[in-house]
C-alpha cells in the first residue's frame, strides 16, 4: 500500500488472508487526504478484498462511480462481489408498550383454548379409543404400557426405597426422643400412601415419560410427519396420544402402589434394625392407621398427575417452533410444567380433602 | 495436463458389513465443474463425505491439494476444510441461529477479518443467491429452496477452492435453478474456484458440468468429459441422457 498525490495504491493480493494486515495499514492514512484508490497493479482479489474496498470508500466517503481505478480482473470480480449497490434491508418496527401487552395477552389466551381444546380432544378420543380401536396402531397401548410403565418400574422402586429409609430415619431420630418409636409406622404409611409414593411416581414420570412424549411428537411436527398423518385422513391425537394416555392410566396405579409398598418397606427396615421394632407390630400398625379414604384419594390424584403428563407433552409437542433446538426447548418446557402442575393439583388436592380434618 | 487438486484411489466406503463404494480412482482437476451421476443409492453422497472425512474411508487414499487426507490429524485437516465449502442435500442450516449468523460462522472462525468487512461480505453473499430480505430470518421462516440458498451463501462465505455440492438444485424452482448455475459458473471463473456437484437435473449439467463421474452400485462406470458423456456406449449413461432422469 502506497500513498502518493491523494490517491492510495494498493498492489499485489487483496484476499482474505491479506485483508486484516491491509486495514491495519489503512488506517495509518487516516489523516490523508484520498480522492482515488488505485487497484490497477492487483493480482489476486476475492469478496473478502471487494467488502474490504468498500469498506475504505465508506470511511473516505468517496464515490465508488468515480474514485476507482481498476483493472479488467479487479472490476469483474468489484461488479459481483460489491455490497454498495445492496439495498438496506427494511427493519421491522418494534411494538410498543401497549401493544405488546395486548400482544402477549392474547397469545396467552389463544394458549389456553388451544389447551382447553387439545385436552378435550385427548378425553374425547380416549374414551372413544376404549370401544373403537380404528385409528390406532396395534399393539401400540401395551408398547407405551411397557415402556411408562415396567422400563419405569426400577428406577421408581429405588428411589422410593431410598426415600422411605430416609423418612423413617430422619423422623426415628425424633421419635426416639419422646419413647415414640411405634409412631413411624404411622408417619411411614400415611405419608407414603396419600403423598410421597404419588408424588414421586409423577416426578420421576414427567422427567421419563413427559420429556419423550413431547419430543416424540415435537420431532414428528417438525419432521411433517403429523402432516403425513393428517393427510391420511387419521387423526394424530387418536394415533400418537391416545395409546400413551391408556398407556399411562394402566400403568399409574400399579408404580404408585409400588412406590407406597417399596417406601414403607423401607420405613420397616429402620423401624426393626434402629427403633428395636418388630415387623409384626410395624406392619399391625400401618394396617390400623390407613383408611380406605388415602389409598382412594392417594391413587385418585396420582391419575390426575399422569394425565397432566400426557396432556402437557402433547401440548408442548405440539406447538414446537423451529427445528432441533424447538424440540429441546418443548421438552425442557413441558417437563417444568408437567412438575409444577402435579405439584399445584397436588396443594388443590391437599386444600380439598385434607383442610377440614 | 493439469495436477488433479483432489486424488482418490482405491477407495472402498462400507457401513458396517455393506459395502458402498467399491475400489473408486477418480481424480478432480482445479477450476473445473465435476458432476457426480448415478442412480439413487449408488453412492454419490457417501463419496463426498468419504472425500471430506465426514464418513471414516474402509481404506484407500484420498489427497486434497496433494496432501494425504485419510491418515491426517485433526488440526491439519481443519486448515483443508478452511479452503472448502460444503453444500448439504437439506441445507443443514444451524436452526438456532439467523442466517447472517449461520453464514458468520466460517468468516469468524477462520479469518481475522474486521466486523464490518465480515457484514459486508455476507451482504453480498446473500445477494448472490437472491436472499438479502432474509437476513435476519431465523431457518426455520424460510422455504425449502430459500433454505438451500442461504446453505449455499455460508458454503461459498470463504471463497472457498474447492466448493462441494449436494443436490443444490433439488427442490428449486427453473428459474432459481438457472440462476444458481450462473452463480456456480461464475464462482468457478471469478475465483476459480473447483466444484465437485452430485445432481440429477440435466438442465443443470448441460449447463455447467465440464466432467461427469458416474457411478453404479458403487462402482465407476464413467469418468470423463461431458462431451465424452454424451457419445459413450455404456448402456446406464446412455439412458440417463436419454431419459434425463433417474
Amino acid at each position: 500500500m502506497e500513498y502518493r498525490e491523494q490517491t492510495l495504491f494498493l498492489d499485489g493480493e487483496l484476499t482474505k488472508y491479506t485483508v486484516p494486515a491491509l486495514n491495519d495499514e489503512f488506517l495509518k492514512y487516516s489523516g490523508q487526504i484520498i480522492l482515488t484508490l488505485d487497484l490497477q497493479k492487483v493480482t489476486k482479489i476475492d469478496s473478502a478484498g471487494i467488502a474490504f474496498i468498500d469498506e475504505m470508500l465508506t470511511k473516505l466517503k468517496l464515490d465508488p462511480n468515480n474514485s476507482l481505478s481498476m483493472n479488467e480482473m479487479v472490476e469483474i470480480a468489484y461488479s459481483t462481489f460489491t455490497s454498495a449497490e445492496i439495498k438496506p434491508v427494511k427493519v421491522e418496527n418494534k411494538l410498543d408498550f401497549f401493544t405488546q401487552i395486548g400482544s402477549n395477552s392474547t397469545k396467552f389466551l389463544q394458549s389456553i383454548k388451544d389447551g382447553l381444546f387439545l385436552i378435550a380432544d385427548i378425553f374425547y378420543w380416549s374414551f372413544v379409543g376404549i370401544f373403537n380401536k380404528k385409528g390406532q396402531r396395534k399393539g401400540s397401548v401395551i408398547q407405551q404400557a411397557l415402556f411408562i410403565g415396567v422400563d419405569a418400574l426400577g428406577i421408581i422402586a429405588l428411589l422410593s426405597m431410598i426415600l422411605g429409609l430416609i423418612l423413617a430415619l430422619q423422623s426415628a431420630a425424633q421419635l426416639r426422643q419422646f419413647g415414640a418409636n411405634i409412631f413411624v409406622a404411622d408417619l411411614m404409611a400415611v405419608s407414603m400412601v396419600t403423598e410421597m409414593g404419588p408424588i414421586l411416581t409423577a416426578i420421576i414420570l414427567a422427567g421419563r415419560s413427559g420429556s419423550s412424549i413431547a419430543s416424540e411428537i415435537a420431532t414428528m411436527q417438525v419432521t411433517e410427519e403429523i402432516d403425513a398423518l393428517k393427510m391420511m385422513a387419521i387423526n394424530p391425537i387418536r394415533y400418537v396420544v391416545v395409546p400413551k394416555f391408556h398407556a399411562i392410566t394402566i400403568c399409574i396405579p400399579l408404580l404408585v402402589t409400588a412406590s407406597t409398598l417399596i417406601g414403607i418397606f423401607g420405613g420397616l427396615i429402620v423401624a426393626v434394625t434402629y427403633l428395636d421394632l418388630s415387623a409384626t407390630v410395624f406392619i399391625n400398625r400401618v394396617f390400623e392407621i390407613l383408611t380406605l379414604r388415602d389409598a382412594i384419594i392417594g391413587l385418585g390424584k396420582s391419575y390426575f398427575f399422569a394425565w397432566v403428563i400426557v396432556i402437557i407433552g402433547s401440548y408442548y409437542g405440539f406447538n414446537v417452533k423451529g427445528g432441533a433446538e424447538g424440540v429441546g426447548k418443548v421438552t425442557t418446557q413441558a417437563v417444568v410444567a408437567s412438575i409444577f402442575w402435579i405439584i399445584i393439583l397436588d396443594a388443590i388436592n391437599s386444600l380439598i380433602f385434607y383442610f377440614n380434618v | 495436463m493439469k495436477k488433479p487438486i483432489i486424488s482418490i484411489k482405491d477407495l472402498v466406503a462400507k457401513y458396517g458389513d455393506k459395502t458402498i463404494l467399491e475400489n473408486i480412482s477418480v481424480d478432480i482437476y482445479p477450476q473445473e465443474v465435476t458432476v457426480i451421476l448415478g442412480s439413487s443409492g449408488c453412492g454419490k453422497t457417501t463419496l463426498i463425505k468419504n472425500i471430506l472425512k465426514l464418513y471414516q474411508p474402509f481404506s484407500g487414499s484420498v489427497k486434497i491439494f496433494d496432501k494425504e487426507v485419510t491418515s491426517m490429524d485433526e488440526q491439519e485437516f481443519d486448515d483443508i476444510l478452511s479452503k472448502v465449502g460444503m453444500l448439504f442435500q437439506n441445507g443443514a442450516l444451524l436452526n438456532s441461529l439467523s442466517i447472517f449468523d449461520n453464514i458468520a460462522i466460517p468468516l469468524e472462525q477462520h479469518t481475522k477479518l474486521s466486523k464490518s468487512v465480515i457484514e459486508k461480505m455476507i451482504k453480498v453473499k446473500l445477494d448472490l443467491v437472491n436472499l438479502g430480505h432474509a437476513i435476519n430470518m431465523v431457518p426455520s421462516e424460510l422455504s425449502g429452496g430459500m433454505k438451500k440458498r442461504a446453505a449455499l451463501a455460508r458454503a461459498i462465505a470463504l471463497d472457498p477452492d474447492i466448493l462441494f455440492c449436494d443436490e443444490p438444485s433439488a427442490g428449486l424452482d427453473p428459474l432459481t435453478s438457472a440462476s444458481l448455475d450462473d452463480l456456480i459458473l461464475k464462482l468457478k471463473n471469478l475465483l476459480n474456484m473447483t466444484i465437485l456437484i452430485v445432481t440429477h437435473e440435466l438442465a443443470s449439467i448441460y449447463r455447467i458440468a465440464d466432467r461427469i463421474i458416474f457411478l453404479d452400485n458403487g462402482r465407476l462406470l464413467f469418468n470423463g468429459t461431458l462431451e465424452e458423456a454424451k457419445q459413450t456406449d455404456i448402456p446406464e449413461v446412455k439412458t440417463f441422457f436419454e431419459i434425463g432422469k433417474f
